[in-house]
């Protein structure tokens, strides 16, 4: 190893990579043995669990941390979502976690000093009926109160946004407007992943990939002391379950029911085509949601099949009916041919919103229920996540979202902006 | 998409069906003595496996009526259906016979 796995990247880094032929990059994060003991186990090495550690070692100098992660790190729905970037929800709560992830967002490539190509080219989200018009006007009105941008579009104003948009008026649910967060985008999925791993571990903070969590300890007291893994007994004072699709599997192996239900969410791709599509649009109404990455595929979102399922994958005709959709939407690419399709577990709560915090086992700490939304929040999660997990008291944007409000009916009910048909 | 033989007509495509969620679930005999943990329990917490799940199906382009299905949620593959009201059958026997390949990982 010709340099050590911090070193910065750089425009001079780059040069003298370049003068070497590229062959003496570092690796990005060491792959350690599991030690026998850490202050703070982190369950699941996806863009949640890796930015937890990250801000858990970099922000509260808690640095005796692992990322236990059953297959590759980005592997589950880090690596498998269509990377939509937004704030636009609807209740105040729900609007300061995701607000606070797009401002994170907004500095993050510069912070972790990894390029995590987030691109702000605005999410416009699509209207087809008097009742949605409505949906989308209220919840432009209720985003301004909260100081996050969201505006309205005539059907000629998302044209003239997207100009592939078909507003003609010969489809069976026409356009009749939209509401557009220009401040949305997309960002590089793995890149988040990659970025986060890489700054926790040059924080100290150990990556343990290919370690599959079977079981949590617990002392006489009640407490969590361990878990039990493919690679072993591993001590932990602390547990952070962030295993999205798998957390139900997870905190049933100490005891606890979570209400969730687990169903594959699927998504396409395109082949990859000159840049053709300028911006992000989504329709819940007709099901759709679709980008260009920068490589040129169209990503293409899918909805949820009905029942619940850890197969991640799913029927064809899910799939069949969005392409339906967008060629509709978009009549330049029904000649489009599709590459792949697939499908990610995502953890869905009756409320359509996440559930973050304590739980009744004490230092067991749940961030899960994030559903069919979850890639954009990845930075406010792990920020506000890790401050709880290290003062054991939930964030002030953490405490509307804990498991307790399924007993006191607070509950945050974001079914119109999760936009996937559930 | 699936294939569901559903108890009183026989195999039909998925999407015929609409899926009801976790079978067996009793609402509770008498509401007004429940606090509001057993209220959440009811409502809201749900098994949610990683394995065979109990759950309800209605057929509802076919003839209409709820059945519960014994599934796999690894491979997805449906091992039982029965009638509504009748006892769930047992999962080890129906964990036996089950293809190893459908229930690996």
């Amino acid at each position: 190893m010709l340099q050590s796995p911090v070193s910065r990247f750089s425009f001079l880094a780059l040069a003298r990579n370049a003068l070497s032929g590229h062959q003496s990059w570092p690796e990005q994060w060491r792959s350690p043995e599991p030690k026998a003991a850490y202050d703070v186990v982190i369950v699941g090495g996806g863009g949640h669990g890796l930015a937890t550690a990250y801000y858990l070692a970099s922000q509260h100098g808690i640095t005796n941390v692992a990322v236990l992660e059953k297959n590759w790190l980005g592997g589950g729905n880090t690596g498998r979502n269509t990377t939509i970037i937004r704030s636009n929800y609807l209740w105040d709560e729900s609007a300061a976690i995701y607000e606070h992830a797009l401002k994170l967002w907004e500095g993050l490539s510069r912070e972790l000093n990894y390029n995590v190509m987030y691109s702000p080219r605005g999410v416009m989200m699509l209207a087809h009926t008097v009742h949605d018009i409505q949906v989308f006007k209220r919840h432009i009105h209720a985003n301004r109160l909260n100081g996050i941008d969201n505006e309205w579009l005539t059907p000629e104003g998302a044209r003239a946004f997207c100009p592939p948009l078909n507003i003609s008026g010969n489809m069976r649910y026409p356009v009749l407007g939209a509401a557009l967060q220009r401040r949305g985008g997309t960002a590089r999925h793995d890149a988040v992943a990659w970025g986060y791993a890489r700054g926790a571990d040059a924080h100290g903070v150990d990556i343990i990939q290919n370690c599959e969590v079977t079981g949590i300890r617990r002392g006489a007291d009640g407490a969590v002391t361990a878990v039990e893994t493919t690679r072993g007994t591993i001590g932990a004072r602390k547990i952070g379950v962030v295993a999205a699709g798998h957390t139900s599997v997870i905190m049933a192996m100490a005891g606890v029911r979570m209400p969730l239900e687990s169903y594959p969410l699927q998504a396409l791709v395109s082949e990859p085509v000159k840049p053709v599509f300028p911006c992000v649009v989504m329709s819940n109404t007709i099901h759709a949601y679709i980008s260009q990455s920068d490589k040129g595929e169209l990503v293409i979102g899918a909805g949820t099949d009905a029942y619940v399922s850890y197969s991640q994958t799913g029927g064809l005709h899910i799939a069949t009916h969005t392409v339906d959709a967008i060629s509709e939407l978009f009549p330049m690419f029904r000649r489009m041919k599709m590459l792949r399709n697939w499908g990610g577990i995502v953890d869905v709560t009756p409320d359509r919103s996440p559930i973050m915090g304590l739980t009744p086992v004490k230092g067991l700490y749940v961030n899960c229920g994030w559903g069919t939304g979850g890639f954009k929040a990845t930075p406010g999660s792990g920020h506000v996540f890790a401050a709880t997990v290290a003062r054991d008291e939930p964030h002030p944007y953490v405490a509307p979202f804990t498991l307790e409000r399924f007993r006191t009916g607070r509950l945050i009910d974001e079914a119109a902006a999760a936009a996937v048909a559930h | 998409m699936l294939l569901i033989p559903c108890p009183h007509c026989g195999i039909r495509p998925e999407i015929e069906f609409r899926y009801a969620g976790e079978a067996h679930v009793a609402r509770p005999a008498e509401p007004a003595a429940l606090n509001d943990r057993d209220w959440a329990e009811y409502l809201y917490m749900r098994s949610n496996p990683r394995g065979l799940h109990y759950e309800r199906w209605r057929h509802v382009h076919g003839c209409a009526r709820y059945f519960n299905a014994v599934r796999h949620t690894l491979s997805d593959r449906i091992v039982a259906t029965y009638k509504a009201g009748d006892p769930r059958p047992h999962g080890d026997a129906l964990l036996a016979a089950l293809n190893p390949v459908d229930v690996r990982r």
